[in-house]
């Protein structure tokens, strides 16, 4: 049997490092917000010969457009970041960089949004997000309701799925500093079902728990919140791992349009996992014991 | 065998053949064959106007108003030639939107300046030029100012309505010209008489009427319409003659290669994600992972059969969705061939160990979805609000996939193993993935 509960304070402290390094990257970088939340136009362009990131730049400069962000997204393709233009500037864009770099575009994306659509995108994620966390909570705390401290049982997965949500936001924050990653409507979508799944996983550990408690498997309740975790671990990981398989393919093969949903759910099924079988359980034992001391990694030895 | 097991295997059965043949590409559900594809995948534009209500009639609502623009919109598209265009109405404190979808247009270009006009509505006479042919020229006359002006829609009130003819039996229009409109008429029926005069609508020719008598003020349009598409045209009209001006202030376009890779691309990931969870499923649990496997092919043809049946438009995020929940579908019945192997290794008997495995993973099996429940309806609303087609092709499939999967682990998993375990195929716990006796 793995002592999940008895190396709790590793645990701890894995998440600590995380999560502090996550909140510093996103005090220092923040996130970059995509065209949704931020207004403006992105341009996807697919150019029939090779084109030089420098030779395109010069050419948007030339046609006006100095503080455009250039990004190379594969085989003459580049994606473009600008303020936002009409639809005649657009066509009068396409036609200026054709005769510009003399080649063709075979092939365009756009999207662009308006500052009065971003304005309401970026309040109704806010009233969407209240909502979920609203409605999860209650959901929550009523799952738990025949525990004999279901506040307890509630904070502590709410405290789990924080710790998820914390962790793939500053992989974005990272990830838009180092790669150009930006934060759209669908990375708001992939948190959202990182929410759900994750709320998933903490309920099946905490379930089980719940079970091993009814059974009275153990009058101490860090070896109850031991079998119980012990017992979720086969489903947990395997579970993980089947949906990771498609997920992972998805990233690798599917399209660049949904990447940041993909990569929202790689990195919050990942973290779900690790967090129902590493962090919620044993944060309950930790309420339950009053070990305050287990949540600094330096105090261990005398916990 | 249990009693009502052969039943409910059958049914089963029978819902997979049916599922298997609404599926099934060249059926047509619906008016379609193969699924309705998303921009995303088809590639195509997503237009958002915001209507500028503030000089339309007070007689008319908001909504009327909107209604009106999105015929008018709906029926220069159709005119354009697009197939199975959206055009939505939105509405909140911010204003009102227009959303179009024009799935696979390729000169988008020219399609936009169609939407982006006010409808006009003329009235023709007929000239005869060079040759002989005659071409139908916009109809003009002295108005009060003495200057000539064109007979169009603006000279129109906006209360054109149907009316069923009672001496012809057939349904017309009737409307009515303002005054100035009236000074034109007059002039215009005048110089017709026994002559036809052409009814145009964005240059469309509706109906020509012959001019039998010198009319003033209000007139009608026949034609051969049923009382729904005089409906649609008098709301037309009425909109026509109303200005609503139209300002483009948001656009998506997706690039046909780029939409078409995309299908490519993940239904390829799709497949080689499904093979290995199926490999995996029945290296480690045997038995029961390969009952569970069947049990999700089950999953996925029903889940399929009900997007093509309400029919959801499939879109890159709605596969993502499909196959998160997948995900969800495998948990449940991981959740349940964990239990079964549990219950064997405490030393039940098979059949007391499936049942077992039902009602034990039951409470995690509901409790785990709710909230991923919670979270779809929240962001369908989301989706919704601002037309983002991929928001809302995602809640929607992982809402109806997860639904779903529930169903087939509680009724077709558990049908499929207790059929399993009373046939005495497989009988040692080994077979069910037990490796310590």
């Amino acid at each position: 049997m793995i002592d999940f509960v008895g190396r709790k304070h590793w645990f701890f402290l894995i998440s600590a490092i995380l999560i502090i390094s996550g909140i510093i990257s996103l005090a220092v970088f923040g996130l970059r917000w995509g065209v949704d939340f931020s207004s403006g136009t992105a341009i996807t362009l697919h150019f029939e010969k090779e084109v030089e990131l420098g030779q395109l730049r010069q050419e948007l400069a030339d046609l006006g457009y100095d503080s455009a962000s250039i990004q190379p997204a594969g085989e003459g393709e580049f994606f473009i970041r600008l303020p936002q233009i009409s639809s005649d500037e657009y066509t009068q864009l396409k036609q200026g960089l054709e005769s510009g770099l003399d080649t063709k575009i075979t092939d365009s994306s756009l999207y662009t949004v308006s500052p009065i659509i971003a304005a309401e995108t970026v309040r109704n994620t806010v009233i969407a997000v209240a909502i979920a966390s609203i409605g999860i909570l209650l959901y929550i705390s009523w799952a738990f309701r025949k525990m004999p401290k279901p506040i307890r049982w509630g904070i502590c997965a709410v405290l789990a799925l924080l710790h998820d949500l914390v962790i793939v936001i500053a992989i974005f924050s990272i990830l838009g500093w180092a790669a150009g990653m930006e934060v759209d409507a669908l990375f708001v979508t992939g948190v959202l079902a990182v929410v759900g799944v994750s709320v998933n996983n903490i309920v099946v550990v905490f379930d089980r728990i719940r079970e091993n408690l009814k059974r009275g498997v153990s009058s101490d309740f860090e070896i109850v919140a031991n079998c119980g975790i012990m017992e979720s671990v086969g489903r947990s990981l395997n579970t993980g791992l089947a949906t990771l398989f498609v997920i992972v393919a998805l990233y690798l093969l599917g399209g660049v349009t949904i990447r940041t949903l993909i990569l929202a759910l790689l990195v919050g099924i990942t973290t779900g996992i690790y967090s129902s079988l590493c962090i919620a359980g044993q944060l309950l034992v930790v309420w339950e014991k009053e070990e305050w001391s287990a949540l600094l990694p330096w105090a261990k030895r005398t916990a | 065998m249990k009693k009502g097991s052969t039943g409910l295997l059958i049914f089963i059965i029978i819902l997979f053949g049916i599922s298997l043949w609404v599926v099934w590409p060249n059926n047509e559900i619906r008016g379609h064959t193969g699924f309705p594809l998303g921009l995303d995948l088809k590639g195509g534009s997503q237009l958002v106007y915001s209507a500028n209500l503030s000089g339309k009639d007070p007689s008319q609502t908001d909504a009327q108003a909107l209604e009106g623009v999105k015929q008018t919109i709906e029926r220069r598209v159709n005119a354009y030639g697009v197939s199975e265009p959206t055009i939505q109405i939105m509405q909140n404190e911010q204003g009102s939107f227009i959303l179009v979808q024009l799935p696979g247009v390729k000169n988008i270009d020219e399609a936009l300046k169609l939407i982006g006009q006010v409808a006009e509505l003329d009235f023709r006479e007929q000239v005869v030029g060079q040759g002989g042919n005659t071409t139908w020229v916009i109809a003009k006359a002295i108005g009060s100012s003495g200057q000539e002006e064109e007979l169009t829609g603006k000279y129109l009130k906006p209360n054109a309505t149907p009316r069923m003819n009672p001496n012809t039996n057939k349904i017309e229009i009737a409307f009515e010209w303002i005054t100035e409109g009236a000074v034109l008429f007059k002039q215009i029926t005048t110089r017709n008489l026994n002559k036809p005069l052409g009814i145009f609508l964005d240059n469309e020719l509706i109906s020509a009427p012959k001019v039998e008598a010198v009319i003033e003020a209000q007139g009608v349009i026949e034609g051969d319409f049923s009382l729904e598409e005089a409906k649609t045209l008098a709301i037309q009209l009425n909109s026509g003659a109303l200005n609503v001006p139209l300002t483009e202030i948001g656009r998506r376009d997706i690039g046909a290669t780029l939409g078409a890779d995309s299908l490519k691309k993940s239904l390829l990931a799709g497949i080689i994600g499904g093979a290995l969870i199926i490999l995996f499923m029945i290296i480690y649990y045997r038995v029961s992972g390969l009952v569970a496997c069947l049990a999700l092919l089950v999953y996925a043809a029903l889940t399929m059969a009900v997007f093509r049946l309400i029919p959801v438009v499939l879109t890159l995020s709605g596969i993502a969705g499909f196959i998160v929940s997948v995900g969800m579908g495998v948990d449940g019945n991981v959740l349940v061939c964990e239990r079964l192997k549990e219950e064997l290794r405490h030393g039940s008997t098979l059949q007391r160990a499936v049942e077992q495995s039902f009602t034990q993973s039951w409470s995690a099996i509901w409790d785990s979805n709710v909230t991923v429940f919670i979270a779809c309806a929240v962001l369908y609303w989301l989706g919704k609000t601002f037309g983002n087609f991929t928001v809302v092709g995602f809640a929607t499939t992982l809402f109806i996939g997860v639904a779903l999967s529930m169903f087939t682990q509680v009724v077709v998993t558990r049908a499929f193993l207790r059929t399993v375990v009373s046939s005495g195929l497989a009988k040692s716990p080994r077979a069910y993935g037990v490796l310590e006796a």
